[in-house]
């Protein structure tokens, strides 16, 4: 076991942590203006939209995320007219793709986890808003949603921390996150063991500091 | 379309291994998580400890990390173990036989092949999770039917086969088939340390037709067919349990 090895490169390790804990956020955020629309409408009588959303979850939640991620990634290559166009400048970016391919899968796994939960709000809430005179739209955003979100909140940290670890496959597409530093690490002293050690570790405290923060958030929405 | 077709047999020879390595690593999954969850509910505090830090320290790193780390780095210290007990060997042979020459007793090179490695890494992620689910079924089992299992007179062994086994997998059955699913789409990481998966195979397919988008969009649609297949035999079993207990 060569400690200096990961002593020399934490600089890179610092950089692929940084890149990954923003990969992973910044494809969260993104992922929740598909799910919150998507869960919503799930429920919606328009069957050209149920059907469409349906199809999004069921290719998104069925299939591996790194298979989304080669079909963005390489598979664009394909096609003549994209190569051609302004969005070959996006497609043929890893970042750009595993963004994409994050923020897809994602809003596919958390769209479940709207639906399951804006289902399920208390009757008696809905009736006391309707006996209010609230409009639909007031009881979404003042009633439906917080309510929701609250209860979204167990379900939603695991989702984040199959992020943090499914975004490891960034790595294999060049870019240099936790994983992509660890393999970088590996090819220029040839020990796998030191540079993807380290790299576990890292990626260990990125979860347990998220489950704690999320412990923290539970803790204080869920005491009323 | 054409290309898919000369690569039809070749692609569905590495569906079959993807399904076997996702069948291997389920079982390896449910005998890891068996002896994870009769070991968090022991009264040893040592096996808890385990228990609870290889569970804890899986929950924490990521499939992809893992599978590289005992890939390469097993590989690694599999070979450095090899080899450093091949030197004391020999220095023990040259203590006894002075005239001993040195010689390999053990090989030289041992090579992990990537197809025991992934299913090794893949068994050891989900038997973490299965230790989880297991451990929920078995406090969910009444406390009377073991008590009157004792009272029977049945040894340990036999109260956990005929009174706590059957009772549980009924509980866990949900959580087994939810593992599952995860399961069989971690196994498309197993192209990354280089088995000739459908993932692998297509990947080279591409290379050569220069058509990726076709290919991996095909292997996307035989993980579905898995999948689909999967979800559908679940709710199947699910409803016949329930049937049965009630």
């Amino acid at each position: 076991m060569n400690l200096a090895i990961i002593t020399n490169e934490y600089p890179l390790y610092l950089e692929g942590l940084w890149t990954t804990i923003y990969l992973v956020s910044f494809s969260l955020l993104l992922g929740l203006f598909i799910a919150i629309p998507a869960g919503i409408l799930q429920s919606s009588e328009n069957r050209a939209i149920r059907g469409a959303i349906w199809i999004y979850m069921y290719f998104f939640r069925g299939t591996p995320l790194l298979i989304q991620l080669f079909i963005i990634y390489y598979g664009s290559a394909q096609f003549d007219f994209l190569r051609e166009s302004w969005l070959w400048d996006y497609f043929q970016d890893a970042w750009f793709c595993a963004l994409l391919a994050l923020t897809l899968n994602t809003g596919a796994y958390t769209a479940e986890i709207v639906r399951g939960v804006i289902g399920t709000v208390p009757q008696g809430e809905l009736e006391a808003a309707k006996a209010y005179g609230m409009s639909r739209w007031k009881m979404l955003h003042r009633i439906i949603l917080p309510n929701s979100l609250r209860r979204a909140l167990p379900a939603y940290s695991n989702e984040v921390i199959f992020m943090i670890h499914g975004s490891a496959i960034a790595g294999i597409v060049t870019i240099v996150d936790i994983t992509g530093a660890a393999r970088v690490v590996n090819a220029r002293y040839y020990a796998p063991f030191e540079a993807y050690l380290a790299a576990a570790l890292l990626y260990m405290c990125l979860t347990f500091s998220v489950i704690f923060i999320f412990r923290q958030w539970e803790k204080r929405y869920l005491q009323h | 379309m054409l290309e898919l077709q000369s690569y039809q047999t070749i692609l569905l020879e590495g569906a079959w291994l993807t399904v076997q390595v996702a069948l291997l690593s389920l079982l390896l999954a449910i005998f890891l998580g068996l002896l994870g969850a009769l070991a968090k509910l022991s009264h040893s505090t040592i096996l808890k400890g385990i228990a609870t830090l290889y569970t804890t320290a899986i929950r924490g790193i990521p499939d992809l990390i893992l599978m590289l780390l005992i890939f390469f780095g097993g590989q690694m210290l599999v070979n450095d173990l090899s080899y450093r007990l091949n030197g004391w060997l020999n220095e023990v042979a040259m203590h006894f036989i002075p005239t001993h020459q040195w010689s390999a007793f053990l090989p030289d090179y041992i090579d992990i092949s990537p197809y025991f490695a992934g299913i090794i890494t893949i068994g050891f992620i989900f038997g973490a999770y299965m230790a989880e689910t297991f451990r929920g079924a078995i406090m969910s089992v009444e406390k009377g039917q073991l008590e009157a299992a004792t009272a029977y007179g049945m040894n340990r062994y036999k109260i956990f086969t005929r009174v706590m086994f059957p009772q549980m997998m009924r509980h866990a059955l949900p959580g087994i088939g939810n593992n599952w699913l995860v399961l069989l789409k971690t196994t498309a990481l197993v192209s990354i340390i280089g088995l000739q998966d459908m993932v692998k195979i297509a990947g080279d397919a591409a290379g050569s037709t220069q058509k990726p988008f076709t290919f991996y969009l095909a292997v996307a649609f035989i993980y579905l067919f898995f999948t689909s297949v999967s979800t559908t035999f679940l709710k199947w079993a699910e409803r016949k349990y329930t049937i049965r207990t009630r």
